[in-house]
Order: C-alpha cells, then sequence, then structure tokens
C-alpha cells in the first residue's frame, strides 16, 4: 500500500475545497440576512456552464470568470424576487432554480455546441488552475471583515437574526437581503467557474453533482462563520480527496476500500451536527421568514 | 414638544385610534394609561414612524412634520423603547447602538469611538452598561437600559417607552425610575406607556387615559388619585349584567397547590398559586393581561411543557400535574382558548371538521375499526353544534376562515361543551364578539354552572368576570392579590387590584 | 365551482412556464408552435405515445403523493430522491434472496419463493425501507427539532452511496461495467399491461405499477380525509398549535407523516424493479424525487390533482425525446426547463393568495 497522504493529496484538497469555499461563502451572506438558499447547487451550475462557453468563444479565462459571476448573479436574481417580492418559500424556490440549471444548460448548450452533454474542450492555456485557489483564501478574512467589520456586515447580520430591530433602527430589510442574495450569486458563480474552467477543461451535464449541498452543509458544520466554514470546506475537500486517491487501492488483504463511506462523512457530520450532537450549531434566527410589517 | 392632533387608525375593521389628541410638555414625565387594546401602543407607534396614521397631524416643536419612517422620527429628536426590546441578542451592546447609523466610513465600522461615546452616555446617565457585553448575556433591566442608550446615543430629546416595567422586577423598577427622573433633570421628555396606576402616580408629571381607542382624560399627576384614573380607565358606558341565580357548588372539582409555571425566558408567570374550583360555580380570574392568566389556563390544559411546571394539580381528587391534553380532554376537562385563530380553530378547514377536533379519535366520530371517520356522525354532530349554538351561516361545509368572528367563537363553545365537561377553561370568552352574541355566550355559561360544571373563567373584561363569576380572585403579576364578593365590590376596588394599586 | 378555482392558479403556471419555455425555444432559433406540437402530438399518440406517457406518469405519480402527504403535514420532503433509491434497492435485494437467483453458478440467494408469495414481500420491502429512509429526517426533526430539508438532503446522498455500495461488493453480477445488481428471479416479476390486457401492445413498459399508483390515489384519498390519522396530520400541518389544543401529539404525526411519504417514494422501486427493468439498475430515476415536488405543488397537493400533474409531466418527458430527435435545436431538456418554471410561478402563489400558513410548521423549526 503505497503512501497516501503526500503532498500531492494537499494541493488536490485545496483545489477540491475551493469550490466549495467560494459556494458557502456565498451562502453565508445569503443565509446570514435570512435567506434560505437551497438554490447553490444551480447558481454553481450556471457559473460553470457560462464561464466554460465564454472562454471557449472569448479565449480568455477572465472573460469567462466575469461571465460565470454574471450568470450567478443573474440566476439568483430570481431566487431574490421569488423570496423577497413574492414570500415564495425559499426552499421551494430553491429547488426550482436547481432544476431550472440542470435543464437550461443543456438546452442552451444543445444549440451553441450541438451536445447536450458538455460544452467543448477548451485549450489547457486558457485555464485557471490556481488564481481562485489562492482567492479563495483571500475570501475567507475578505467575508469576516465585511460581515464584522463593516457597517454593510452588522446591519446583514441584524436583518437575519431580528430583522424588526434592524427595521426599528432605520434599516431597510428587503434592500439588505437582495444585496446578500445577489453577493451569494456572484461568489457561487465564482465557485461553478472554477469547477469548468479550473479543474477541469470543460462543462459537462450536473458537473457539481452535489457540490452545492455540500456548500450547503459546510456552512451549516461551520455555524455560518467564515473561518469554521472554511475548515469545513477543507475538510469535505479532503475527504473527497481521499476517496479520489483510494481508487483501485487495495487494502493489503485485497480488498478494495469503498469509497463510498468516505462521500458520505460530509454528510453525516452535517446531520449529526443538526442534532445537536457536536455543539450547537444556530441558524440565523430569521431565517427562512419573509418579513412583511403591518401598516 | 410633540403633539398629535386628531389622529385616527384602522386594522382592517377595528378602529385602533378614534381621532386621538395628545399633547406632551417639553422637560414632563408624560404618562399614557390604559387597559390592553386601547390603542397607547399604536398611537405612540404612529408618533414614531412606525405605523403610518389614516389621518391627522403629528407636530414636533410646534411644526408639522411627517413622520413616515422611524428613520423621519429619529431625525425630529423622537426615540422608542419598545415592549419586546428591539436588540439583536447575539451582537454586542455597541453594536445595537450603531446599527443603522453606523460611525465610520462604509469600508470600515468604528466602534471604538461609539464605544467612548455611549461609556460617556451611560456615565452621563447612570446606566452602568459596558459596550462590548453581547446581549443575551445581559439582564432584562441591563437590556432595556441598552434600549436608552440607543435612543440617547441617536440624540433623542423624547423617549417614549412603551411599558418599560413590564419585565422588571420592583427593585429594578426602582432603579429605572431613578434614571428617568436623570433625564427629566437633563432636559429630557419621558412618555411612558402603562397600566400600572401605582407607578403613573410615582414617576409621572401628566396623564393622559385612553379607552377604546380614545382619549378619556388629561390630568396632572398631583391633581388626581389611583381611584380615579381607575375609573377612567376600566369604567364602561354601558353596564353588563347577567341574570343569573346563586350558584350551588358541589363538590371540589379542581384543586391547585402552590402551582408554578415558568416562561421559556424562565421568569416565573404563574407565581405559587392556590385556589379550589367546585362544582357548579364559577370562579373568575380578574386582572390586567398578561399577568400569569394565559399560562394558567394553557397549563391547566395540558399544554405547557411539563418541565415549567411545578406544584400540584388535582382534578376530581387525582393528580393530573403531568397529564397530557389528551388524558385531560378524555377525563372531562373542556377548554374555549384565547386565541381562537392560533389555539382554537382549523381555519383552512370547513365547520364538519372543526367540530371534531379533539374528538376525532373518538366514538361515534371513528366507527370502522377504530380509525375511519364516520362522514355521518361527523355531520350530525356538526349540525347539532350549529343549531344549538347558532352558527351563522348554518353551512358545516363552509371553511371556519369564512365565519365572523361570534360565530367563530360559538362553534368553539358548542364544540367544547358537547364533550359534557366537569370542568370549563375558558379565556375571554367574548373578545371580539359582537354584542349579541356576548349575551348569547353568557347564557351559555350560566346554563352549563347550573347542570353542575366547574368553571374556571379568565377575561381581561372586568365587566364580563364580575357578572359571570361567583367567586373573583384577583391575579397581578402571577400572584393572587385578593378575593372579593363579585356582587358587592366596586370596579374601582377591583380595578385598583389589578393595577397593583394596593395590596 | 370550488373546484374550478382550484384549478385556475395551476394552469396559469402552466401557460406561463409554456410561454417563457418558448422564449427560449425562440432565442435558439427554433419555432415554438411546432416543438410544441411534437411535444404534446407524440406523447398522445395510440397506444406508444400514451403508453409511455402513462409509463412516466408512474413514478411521478409515486413521488408526487410522497411529497403531497409530508407537504399535508407542514413538511417539506425533498428526500424522496433517495427514499426511492433505497427502496428500489431492497426491492431487488429481496427478489435476489428470495427469489433463487444464480449467477454463473453462484447462488445469491437463501430460497425460491412462488410469485404470489414474492411479490407482496417485494412491495412490501420496498415501501418499508422508504418508510425507514423518510422516517430518520422525521423522528430528528421531532426529537431535535432540525429541519428536514437539510437532512433529507443529507439523507439523499447517503441512501444512494450506500446502496452503491451494496451494489458494488456484493450484488453485481461478476464482470459486469455496469453499475447494476444481478437480475431478479423471474418469479418477482409484474406483469406488464399488455400480457392481459388486449390491445396494449407488449411491448409497452407499462406494468402493474402503474395500476398500484391509480390505487395509491385513492388510498392516500382515503388515509388523509377518511381516517383520523390523516385528519391529525393534516390538523398538525395546518396549525400545529391548535392539533396540540386537539389533544393531537404533534411530533408523532410528524414521524408518521414522513414515513408514508417515504413509503409512496419507496413504491417507485416496485415500477422500476420488479416491473421494468428487473433489477437495481445506478442512477435510473430521471430527478423522480425532485419532480415530485413540482407534481405536488401543481397537483395542490390533492390526489386528483397530483394524477393529472404527473400525467402532463409524463407526457412532457414522453414527448421530449421526440423533440429531442426531430427538431433542429431543442433538446429534451426543456422539460426541466418548464418545470421549474412551474415550481416557481407555484411557489409565488402564496403572494396573491394572503399569507395562509401563518401557524404552518413550514415557518416554525430551526434549520
Amino acid at each position: 500500500m503505497r503512501s497516501i497522504f503526500s503532498i500531492a493529496l494537499i494541493f488536490s484538497t485545496l483545489r477540491l475545497a475551493t469550490p466549495l469555499i467560494w459556494a458557502s461563502h456565498g451562502g453565508m451572506f445569503s443565509e446570514r440576512s435570512g435567506v434560505i438558499n437551497i438554490a447553490l447547487e444551480g447558481i454553481m451550475l450556471a457559473g460553470a456552464f457560462t464561464a466554460a462557453s465564454v472562454t471557449f468563444y472569448a479565449g480568455n479565462p477572465w472573460i469567462g470568470l466575469v461571465a460565470g459571476i454574471a450568470a450567478g448573479v443573474a440566476i439568483s436574481s430570481i431566487h431574490a424576487v421569488a423570496c423577497i417580492r413574492f414570500n415564495a418559500n425559499q426552499v421551494v424556490s430553491g429547488m426550482a432554480i436547481n432544476i431550472l440549471m440542470i435543464g437550461l444548460p443543456a438546452f442552451l448548450g444543445g444549440s451553441l455546441f450541438a451536445s447536450t452533454g458538455s460544452t467543448p474542450q477548451i485549450p489547457k492555456e486558457n485555464l485557471i488552475p490556481w488564481t481562485p485557489v489562492f482567492l479563495a483564501f483571500l475570501l475567507v478574512p475578505a467575508t469576516w471583515y465585511v460581515l464584522y467589520r463593516t457597517p454593510f456586515g452588522l446591519r446583514l447580520r441584524a436583518v437575519g437574526e431580528k430583522p424588526e430591530a434592524a427595521d426599528a433602527a432605520g434599516v431597510s430589510v428587503k434592500l439588505m437581503r437582495y444585496s446578500a442574495v445577489l453577493i451569494s450569486g456572484a461568489l457561487a458563480g465564482v465557485g461553478g467557474a472554477y469547477l469548468s474552467i479550473g479543474q477541469s477543461s470543460l462543462f459537462t451535464r450536473n458537473m457539481t453533482s452535489g457540490r452545492g449541498f455540500i456548500s450547503l452543509a459546510a456552512l451549516i458544520f461551520g455555524k455560518w462563520r467564515p473561518v469554521q466554514t472554511m475548515l469545513a470546506c477543507l475538510l469535505f475537500g479532503f475527504t473527497e480527496a481521499v476517496s479520489i486517491q483510494l481508487q483501485g487501492v487495495r487494502l493489503p488483504s485485497g480488498e478494495d476500500i469503498p469509497n463510498q463511506f468516505i462521500q458520505i462523512i460530509p454528510y453525516v457530520l452535517t446531520i449529526i451536527v443538526l442534532a445537536g450532537f457536536i455543539g450547537q450549531s444556530r441558524a440565523p434566527r430569521a431565517i427562512g421568514l419573509p418579513y412583511q410589517k403591518e401598516r | 414638544m410633540l403633539e398629535l392632533r386628531d389622529i385616527t387608525k384602522r386594522f382592517g375593521e377595528v378602529l385602533a385610534n378614534d381621532r386621538i389628541n395628545i399633547k406632551i410638555t417639553e422637560g414632563t414625565i408624560h404618562a399614557i394609561v390604559g387597559e390592553n387594546g386601547a390603542g397607547k401602543s399604536t398611537i405612540m407607534r404612529i408618533a414614531y414612524g412606525f405605523y403610518t396614521a389614516d389621518s391627522g397631524e403629528i407636530l414636533v416643536d410646534g411644526q408639522v412634520r411627517r413622520i413616515d419612517t422611524p428613520h423621519d422620527a429619529i431625525a425630529q429628536g423622537i426615540g422608542m423603547v419598545h415592549q419586546h426590546f428591539m436588540l439583536v441578542e447575539n451582537m454586542t451592546v455597541a453594536e445595537n447602538i450603531v446599527l443603522g447609523s453606523e460611525p465610520g466610513s462604509a469600508a470600515a465600522l468604528d466602534l471604538k469611538s461609539a464605544s467612548q461615546k455611549i461609556r460617556a452616555l451611560s456615565e452621563e446617565f447612570k446606566l452602568a452598561i459596558n459596550p462590548s457585553a453581547v446581549i443575551e448575556t445581559l439582564s432584562v433591566g441591563q437590556q432595556q437600559r441598552v434600549e436608552l442608550l440607543k435612543a440617547l446615543y441617536r440624540d433623542a430629546r423624547l423617549l417614549i417607552l412603551d411599558e418599560p416595567t413590564a419585565v422588571l422586577t420592583p427593585q429594578e423598577v426602582e432603579e429605572f425610575f431613578t434614571i428617568l427622573r436623570g433625564m427629566r433633570e437633563q432636559g429630557k421628555t419621558v412618555v411612558i406607556i402603562t397600566h400600572k396606576l401605582d407607578e403613573v402616580l410615582a414617576i409621572s408629571d401628566e396623564v393622559t387615559v385612553m379607552r377604546d381607542g380614545r382619549v378619556v382624560g388629561r390630568v396632572k399627576t398631583k391633581d388626581t388619585n389611583a381611584a380615579e384614573l381607575a375609573r377612567m380607565m376600566v369604567g364602561r358606558d354601558v353596564l353588563l349584567r347577567v341574570e343569573k341565580p346563586d350558584a350551588d357548588a358541589g363538590a371540589t372539582v379542581l384543586s391547585l397547590q402552590d402551582l408554578r409555571v415558568m416562561g421559556m425566558d424562565g421568569t416565573p408567570r404563574v407565581d405559587g398559586l392556590t385556589f379550589d374550583v367546585r362544582a357548579g360555580e364559577v370562579v373568575g380570574i380578574a386582572g390586567v393581561e398578561g399577568n400569569g392568566q394565559t399560562e394558567l389556563i394553557e397549563s391547566l390544559a395540558g399544554l405547557t411543557e411539563p418541565e415549567l411546571v411545578s406544584g400540584r394539580v388535582e382534578f376530581e381528587g387525582r393528580d393530573i400535574t403531568t397529564a397530557t391534553a389528551k388524558e385531560r380532554k378524555q377525563m372531562g376537562v373542556a377548554h374555549i382558548p384565547e386565541d381562537r385563530h392560533r389555539r382554537g380553530l382549523l381555519l383552512d378547514f370547513d365547520l364538519a371538521e372543526n367540530s371534531i377536533l379533539g374528538v376525532q379519535d373518538r366514538e361515534p366520530i371513528v366507527s370502522f375499526a377504530g380509525v375511519m371517520l364516520d362522514n355521518g356522525a361527523i355531520e350530525r354532530r356538526a349540525r347539532q353544534i350549529i343549531k344549538d349554538f347558532d352558527v351563522r351561516p348554518a353551512n358545516p361545509a363552509l371553511p371556519a376562515r369564512s365565519l365572523s368572528g361570534g360565530n367563530q367563537q360559538k362553534l368553539i363553545i358548542g364544540r367544547e361543551f358537547d364533550l359534557h365537561p366537569k370542568l370549563l377553561l375558558v379565556a375571554q370568552p367574548t373578545r371580539g364578539v359582537d354584542i349579541g352574541a356576548i349575551e348569547f355566550i353568557h347564557r351559555k355559561l350560566i346554563a352549563l354552572r347550573d347542570a353542575g360544571c366547574a368553571i374556571l373563567l379568565v377575561s381581561a373584561e372586568l365587566e364580563e368576570v364580575t357578572a359571570l363569576a361567583d367567586r373573583l380572585l384577583v391575579i397581578h403579576e402571577g400572584k393572587i392579590v385578593g378575593e372579593v364578593d363579585p356582587k358587592v365590590a366596586t370596579t374601582e376596588e377591583i380595578g385598583l387590584m389589578m393595577t397593583g394599586g394596593h395590596r | 365551482m370550488k373546484h374550478l378555482s382550484e384549478l385556475l392558479f395551476p394552469l396559469i403556471a402552466v401557460i406561463a412556464a409554456f410561454i417563457v419555455g418558448g422564449i427560449f425555444v425562440l432565442i435558439i432559433g427554433d419555432d415554438p408552435i411546432l416543438t410544441y406540437q411534437l411535444l404534446i402530438g407524440s406523447a398522445l399518440s395510440w397506444p406508444d405515445g400514451i403508453g409511455y406517457t402513462l409509463f412516466y406518469a408512474t413514478p411521478l405519480i409515486f413521488t408526487g403523493l410522497a411529497v403531497a402527504v409530508a407537504f399535508r403535514c407542514g413538511l417539506l420532503n425533498i428526500g424522496t430522491e433517495g427514499q426511492l433509491y433505497v427502496a428500489a434497492f431492497a426491492a431487488a435485494w429481496i427478489s435476489i434472496k428470495l427469489g433463487g437467483t444464480v449467477v454463473g453458478g453462484v447462488n445469491y440467494s437463501w430460497a425460491s419463493l412462488p410469485a404470489l408469495a414474492l411479490v407482496p414481500i417485494a412491495c412490501l420491502v420496498a415501501i418499508l425501507m422508504g418508510a425507514f429512509w423518510a422516517a430518520i429526517p422525521g423522528y430528528l426533526k421531532a426529537r431535535f427539532g432540525s429541519h428536514e430539508v437539510i437532512n433529507t438532503i443529507m439523507m439523499n446522498f447517503i441512501g444512494i452511496a450506500l446502496v452503491s455500495y451494496f451494489t458494488q461488493y456484493y450484488y453485481k453480477t461478476p464482470g459486469d461495467p455496469i453499475m447494476e445488481t444481478a437480475e431478479i428471479g423471474v418469479a418477482a416479476h409484474i406483469p406488464r399491461l399488455g400480457s392481459f390486457i388486449p390491445g396494449i401492445p407488449t411491448r409497452l413498459p407499462l406494468n402493474v405499477a402503474f395500476l398500484l399508483a391509480i390505487l395509491a390515489c385513492v388510498l392516500v384519498y382515503i388515509f388523509l380525509w377518511k381516517t383520523k390519522w390523516g385528519y391529525e396530520i393534516r390538523a398538525t400541518g395546518a396549525n400545529p398549535s391548535a392539533a396540540e389544543y386537539g389533544g393531537i401529539a404533534v411530533r408523532k404525526q410528524i414521524v408518521l407523516a414522513m414515513a408514508v411519504s417515504g413509503g409512496l417514494a419507496g413504491m417507485v422501486g416496485i415500477n422500476e424493479v420488479l416491473g421494468y427493468r428487473y433489477r437495481y439498475y445506478e442512477g435510473f430515476s430521471a430527478s423522480y424525487g425532485f419532480t415530485g415536488i413540482a407534481v405536488a405543488l401543481l397537483g395542490r397537493n390533492h390526489p386528483v390533482g397530483v394524477f393529472l400533474a404527473a400525467l402532463l409531466f409524463g407526457m412532457l418527458n414522453r414527448g421530449g425525446i421526440f423533440v429531442d430527435a426531430f427538431t433542429d435545436h431543442v433538446s429534451k431538456d426543456l422539460v426541466e426547463v418548464l418545470q421549474a418554471v412551474v415550481i416557481l410561478f407555484v411557489a409565488c402563489e402564496a403572494f396573491f393568495r394572503g399569507s395562509f400558513n401563518r401557524f404552518s410548521l413550514l415557518r416554525r423549526s430551526k434549520v
């Protein structure tokens, strides 16, 4: 059995954690403002598809990245309007966006590239394999700073905890929530873009395969705080890295190491944390509740 | 300093404020008193821009001002401390105070200079608050002082305090009043909304009395006394009388021994009650709302988490302190809840389905194999209740939501009477019910009493409890402060006990 | 009249979805009218169009009912996808174990039961497994207050991974490159409708599970509206405070509703394993669980509505294949776009109807 704990594993962990960090921090903005964001999965897909397509045409990954961000913002604006303007059930709206983003990329891809499965390969020199990784680790302190050291962050947290208090202090609850959900779309859009033009070199159907939900899990596991959430992302990225490394590795007895058990670690941990077995994970108090006041 | 002219405000069909005129003199402490629902919070929320008046105008320093949002009010130097604190529990004092008017740039929150200013204010007004403390670690009294600081930080000249002492211990109340007097000396104006007359007399310079959405009196505190204020507050124009024979009380049905019920926040709501209710009598509980009546009735109905209840409750001699709601119902305890929308009805269900709530698992409602609902039996039951209790429109297929308040209430009462209870717990039986239905409900309650049922009645309407009760207990802050004979006691006397005006 | 107005909003949502979808079709340069003609025409042709439409509608009826039952109790079961996978695997497993399956000389089974015993047992195992998988998040909500939405999502991934493990290491035919179990015993097969109803060609995969789906609609209706359990579940969903007042153990209802919901989702396994593929096949579900949310919402969480909505989506799934093949640019993924738009519109409906669930459980749990 060769050693699996190597420098390569560390790099692999960092790269696999990167999309999770972007998306979970996006989710943090939204959820801390009181809007559940189950749509992270769909937003990531939007980012991934758009970034890959635009990079393919423009020949420049940075333009592709910006397009991915724009797509994330556009898709999250649907969620924002449904939840904030029309008081839609936030979970249902998020699920609708996830379903939309399974279909829409394939639908558009089918006409753009005559293939509903994937976008064309992007040449290696047009990928950005590392920059988003570095930026992800800048994002964490930046998010922390915005949330805890700026007036915007103060208002955002207040709106998610006790909107009536923020309202009484003259803060517009709706405005804060709109900005939070759109920021969430931008960040999750980067996470998605990194999947298609960083980690791999094309978009494939449903290529997030649950990473949006893992990001959500990391957010809960990290108790809606930047540094803890980053650590959760690293942990989940590590489990994924290990499970990739273990493929084909056999125990001395000649048996496979079942991958599946490593894959489910993030989900099992999240359930345990939610039930309150490892410390309390307290959600922002006003999460999921539309804010309406009597007039 | 502040003048409210001809302010009218409706919520749907309810007229909350009816051409209100209030004038508040600069540098005074002004009390606004009235029973719950008198409209005193509403009028002050209008002054603070939380609600918008339907008509009327607001003058600040003699100038007509538009106050449409709290922001406008703050700009005019008006601050408000709400009954339920508007504080974000997991944030610090400083963060809460600066929220909405943050110092520093958009890129950097300057909590340091804010903390200095807060510390200075805290010293000036003797509030003893540490700006870096987290709200949830503070006592209720301290949280209230944070609310004061919030207003002072925004340079409020006028502070509106909504029921500020409701959550304080007597000792904290004393400290709090000292702070308020200090503020008055510094030139601040204070409006205090309350229903506690002893406090009004202790702290205020002027009093405005409200009842049923109107101003019914304006006096200088030094020219009045508790009895006069109580009369203005609770007095009614029309006297309501219920013809009833004297009670023929039988065996003890319900017996409480030192019953205590905790609130979710860990403070006692029902604080050591001991009394009996016998078959064939109505025991009334009079008191200003929020003094433990809700918790008392809910715990007796088995709707309170058992770990919040201590003491002993006996029903026909059996200990039922920890019995579930279902067990109590089966023993013969019926319950007419105070909030019929929250507790009493399934608003989207039809009348027939509502008529079986609580007996959905009993014969004859369930028939085949003890599982299948018998539609015939449900319909018969619903029609019977509708007929006996004159529920209109008399159509069991209508959703409960479509009925008027009075008819919804008659449906609930009919449903509970149909259980043939040995004990009936009734809270606010005629709230939001029209005059005709009130009389009907009262007659039904007396008829049930005469049939031998023990009734425990809670009502915020003093007239109602006096008219119906055979014995009247007065509750204040979770304790029984006295028992009176409803036939001889006067409104002033009871009103005074209810408002803590005399012990 | 009352029922007609119930239909109005779903109808608007469907029309709106078709309009939005049409705009997308225009954008990529095809003719929306022709596309929709093809979509609907191909789904309604006799016998293949209708046969396949009903076949595709079958799992959606089950998942739609599953979501609807949970919703009636004020719960969002996003986990039907995981529930149907574990249930389908369980059905395959028991049908191998008791169906006399022998692969390459290796006996996989304990016994070889006759069809009359094996089919009911396999159905029951599928239902119970789905119920069990859904009852876990139900219990976690009742006991710890953890939000069923997050937990059901997590349970999806866990369930799918576990089933994949058992398939890969224990029940795959050796050497088979595809992730699927060995074939189940013939005794566990349930017949195609064509085999006993004259006029339906036997090539259509439409099978007895479709009749079970209709039966499930009837039973769910009876359960929810004609039994005390259904009453207690609906009362809990409509107003938990009032339910508590009526002596209903709210926590118990949450677990019960989730279990019933999961059991219904599990019945997808009957259609898939016993009626169609005769084995468990990894990734067989075309998002049946998630489409079930759309079906339930569009069907107003009522069995009749669920049946109609499932037919609509079954039709789209069938027609989508033809659109894929016979238009220049439009792919079958148009169907998912339509679904998503339907859900979004129905989700915003509350705004237009007033806040109907002020006291609902949906608003009461911590995440």
